[in-house]
């Protein structure tokens, strides 16, 4: 029985939030890794991409709400997504055609990419707080619980609770279901295989005939899609808040590098890889040695949750001195 | 690599003539009371104050950015770090703080650098199956740190916890802890660059990104440091306090002499006394900048800036001539965190925010000129000016532009939300410069 709770508490505190979290940022670097394929350069405005895009959808959701229009038992916002997609993918094209166009046909080097990527991050941030404001935003509505800790009590006659909720569900179908196609785009598609090829050797691409600038809009498309789509799952999951979109770029640019930057799976195992140890290093882990029979006197918590960002470092650092391309084998300019 | 870091040609009078501007704005804001100006000398030189350290913490990502071409995303990180010096060093010592835990904490910190120590040791010696060995030695070290560190802070925590639960200062001359905050980021930027530097330029701009925000959450995480969120206030000054200024009857006669107020000559004449030393500072830092940049010395970090394979060709260092510059960078930086600190008289780590520490002082950089020391000093005074009068323009521009507007909801919100124009304007400075004055306000010569 004891066993049993352990495990339980495994789950409900460490391998179910690491799942959502780590699908959210799969999916926010899955973002940065194709903008470095096609773009080249790391997009430091990606972070307020996201805070865009889910500042959009919240108010898409207010307007859904105020209607009368909702989705129960799923969130409303679900049903805002297509269209905030279509506001953040509008914008961002703008900021391609205004800004980084031009560094591209002048083949500046990607430093000077970056630069001009904080500029619009700083733009970003700004469009964001202007929209919506600085403070802390819950738009999950819907039912919150698909197995609430009680129920399950109830049902397991065990101690230890487990509950999931809808947000969690909602991340990992979303997220799943976005990769498939995703992959099915790059390997299947025509306009896939042209931003593959672009890719790997951009004069060889072109030498084929393939456009430039419609693979850089696919990209930028695809990539806001990514961002608000990652943005409005994370403000679900846990709420909207500005400023934690600027924070959560560490974890993502850690998880593009671990999986290799320009590298779509990688992104994906470097999103989970990242939650997972952050969390795990994190969590108390004093009940669960408790049911197997220790009696730590601490809380066995490696290290506060503060200092999460520390482990998107550790993780980052160990990567670039032992493996710079990452697990995957991406590309290094 | 970068084609647009050639040296050209420009005016040997825009220096000159930007530094009146900034003298105008300056005495503008002084004197003016309009919609634009506060017409208040306080508010004038504490922009201007402030503007001075900015511009030494520009100073420092100019060595990094304008000699070497490094991104340093981790400005807040460092500047914190510096700032953490004054309250180490020159705060009153809290009776108790040592001998409760002040023994074991040293001997902590002493037992992570070497477990870090003997971990790098091992891994350039032994053969296989050393990344295993390494492995448990961290894994090892950790549990030893943490079983020694542990006790420590709780302890110290523990000690007066209401008024200091910290491990208190030296009680040591305020102007000491500046050069100590300069040493303090030297060696985190040492770490940094040892690990990052060597990689491609977009690592090291993630790399510090978080280093940035890893000092940050430690500032606010270890209260027995300098009391996390619980701020540090009362850090001694290298100036005179107003109150003592305003009780001083020479101090008030002279005042009365000059036609001011007393309150707002003490606050005016400490606010001159900080910027007079900021100044000293920042003049003997361009000083050295610029010497060193005419040097053999700059000569080679330019040469290593603009084409890496051919410096190294001829036999530099480039990675140790990186790691050189990007130490050195940071020191600027962290020395302008304890001045900052100083001039404010608290520590509070929940201000250091990243668009401000970090990508605010890049902009200045560039839109100063990279590369050019006064150009960077510059731009720095420009856009701190910038950035604190568009809080204030931004409200009247909306107001102005939601003229035509019914009063509502829209309006209200447009309203309320126009101090965060700030943003936009200087994301749109910073896309601006970059694409048509892509060397800045004055160029690198």
């Amino acid at each position: 029985m004891d066993i049993l709770n352990a495990l339980v508490a495994i789950l409900n505190f460490v391998i179910i939030p690491a799942a959502a979290y780590g699908a959210q940022l799969a999916l926010g670097a899955l973002g940065v890794t194709l903008v470095y394929g096609i773009l080249r350069f790391s997009n430091f405005a990606h972070g307020d991409t996201m805070a865009f895009g889910t500042a959009v959808t919240i108010l898409l959701t207010w307007g859904l709400q105020a209607l009368g229009v909702t989705l129960t038992p799923l969130p409303t916002a679900l049903l805002a997504l297509p269209v905030a997609i279509a506001f953040t993918a509008a914008l961002v094209l703008l900021t391609d055609r205004a800004v980084y166009r031009f560094y591209r046909r002048k083949k500046a080097a990607p430093i000077i990419m970056v630069m001009a990527s904080v500029g619009i991050m700083f733009i970003m941030n700004g469009l964001t707080r202007l929209l919506i404001g600085v403070d802390e935003i819950r738009f999950d509505d819907g039912a919150r619980f698909i197995i609430s800790a009680g129920d399950f009590k109830r049902w397991s006659g065990l101690d230890e609770g487990l509950s999931l909720r809808g947000t969690q569900v909602i991340t990992l179908v979303t997220a799943f279901a976005v990769m498939v196609w995703l992959f099915w785009f790059l390997n299947r598609t025509r306009s896939g295989k042209a931003m593959r090829a672009y890719s790997d050797n951009e004069d060889l691409a072109l030498l084929s005939g393939i456009d430039p600038e419609r693979v850089v809009r696919l990209t930028w498309i695809i990539a806001a899609a990514l961002a608000t789509l990652a943005g409005t799952l994370y403000g679900l999951d846990k709420a909207f808040k500005a400023f934690n979109y600027f924070q959560i770029l560490l974890p993502i640019f850690a998880a593009a590098i671990v999986g290799g930057l320009g590298s779509p799976q990688g992104a994906i195992a470097g999103g989970f890889v990242v939650a997972f140890s952050e969390v795990a290093v994190t969590y108390p882990w004093k009940k669960v040695a408790t049911y197997f029979g220790f009696q730590p006197e601490g809380l066995l918590q490696l290290l506060s949750t503060e200092y999460k960002f520390a482990v998107s470092f550790v993780i980052l650092i160990v990567v670039l001195l032992f493996r710079p391309t990452g697990l995957f084998r991406g590309k290094s300019v | 690599m970068s084609s647009n870091r050639q040296a050209g040609q420009a005016s040997p009078w825009r220096a000159p003539a930007l530094f009146c501007v900034i003298v105008a704005l300056v005495i503008l804001e002084g004197t003016t009371r309009n919609a634009l100006f506060s017409g208040s000398w306080n508010t004038a030189l504490g922009i201007l104050n402030m503007g001075i350290i900015s511009a030494i913490t520009a100073l420092g990502v100019n060595i990094i950015w304008g000699y070497a071409g490094l991104f340093n995303a981790g400005v807040v990180g460092f500047l914190a770090l510096g700032g953490l010096a004054p309250v180490l060093i020159s705060t009153q010592p809290v009776p108790g703080a040592w001998s409760a835990g002040g023994a074991r904490m040293l001997a902590a910190m002493l037992m992570g650098l070497a477990v870090l120590a003997l971990a790098t040791w091992l891994w350039r010696r032994a053969g296989a199956r050393r990344g295993i060995a390494v492995a448990l030695i961290l894994l090892a070290g950790f549990f030893a740190f943490r079983w020694l560190f542990d006790p420590a802070v709780m302890a110290i925590e523990a000690n007066n916890a209401a008024r200091a639960g910290n491990i208190g200062g030296l009680g040591l001359p305020v102007l000491l802890s500046w050069p100590v905050g300069g040493l303090l980021a030297a060696v985190a930027a040492w770490a940094v660059g040892k690990v990052a530097l060597g990689l491609r330029s977009d690592y090291l701009a993630i790399a510090t990104l978080g280093i940035g925000e890893i000092i940050v959450a430690v500032l606010k995480n270890e209260d027995w440091l300098a009391r996390g969120v619980k701020n540090m206030t009362g850090i001694p000054r290298p100036v005179p306090y107003e109150l003592d200024l305003q009780s001083n009857a020479e101090f008030a006669a002279e005042a009365a002499r000059v036609g001011l107020p007393v309150a707002e000559a003490a606050g005016i004449w400490v606010k001159l006394g900080y910027t007079s030393l900021f100044t000293a500072v920042l003049l003997s830092l361009v000083l050295l900048a610029e010497l060193a940049l005419n040097s053999p010395w700059g000569r080679m970090m330019r040469a290593i800036r603009d084409n890496e394979v051919a410096a190294g060709a001829m036999g530099k260092n480039v990675t140790a001539r990186h790691l050189q510059v990007f130490v050195l960078g940071c020191a600027v930086i962290g020395l302008s965190g304890a001045m900052m600190v100083t001039s404010d008289g608290l520590l509070n780590p929940t201000s250091f925010n990243p668009l401000r520490y970090t990508f605010l002082i890049w902009v200045m950089v560039i839109v100063g000129g990279s590369g050019n020391n006064w150009g960077t000093v510059l731009g720095a005074l420009l856009i701190w000016f910038l950035w604190i009068k568009v809080e204030v323009w931004g409200p009247q521009l909306m107001a102005f532009l939601t003229m035509p507007l019914p009063a509502g909801a829209v309006k209200a919100h447009l309203l309320g939300s126009a101090a965060h124009m700030r943003f936009i304007a200087m994301g749109l400075v910073l896309l601006l410069v970059l694409r048509f004055a892509p060397r800045g306000l004055v160029p690198e010569r």
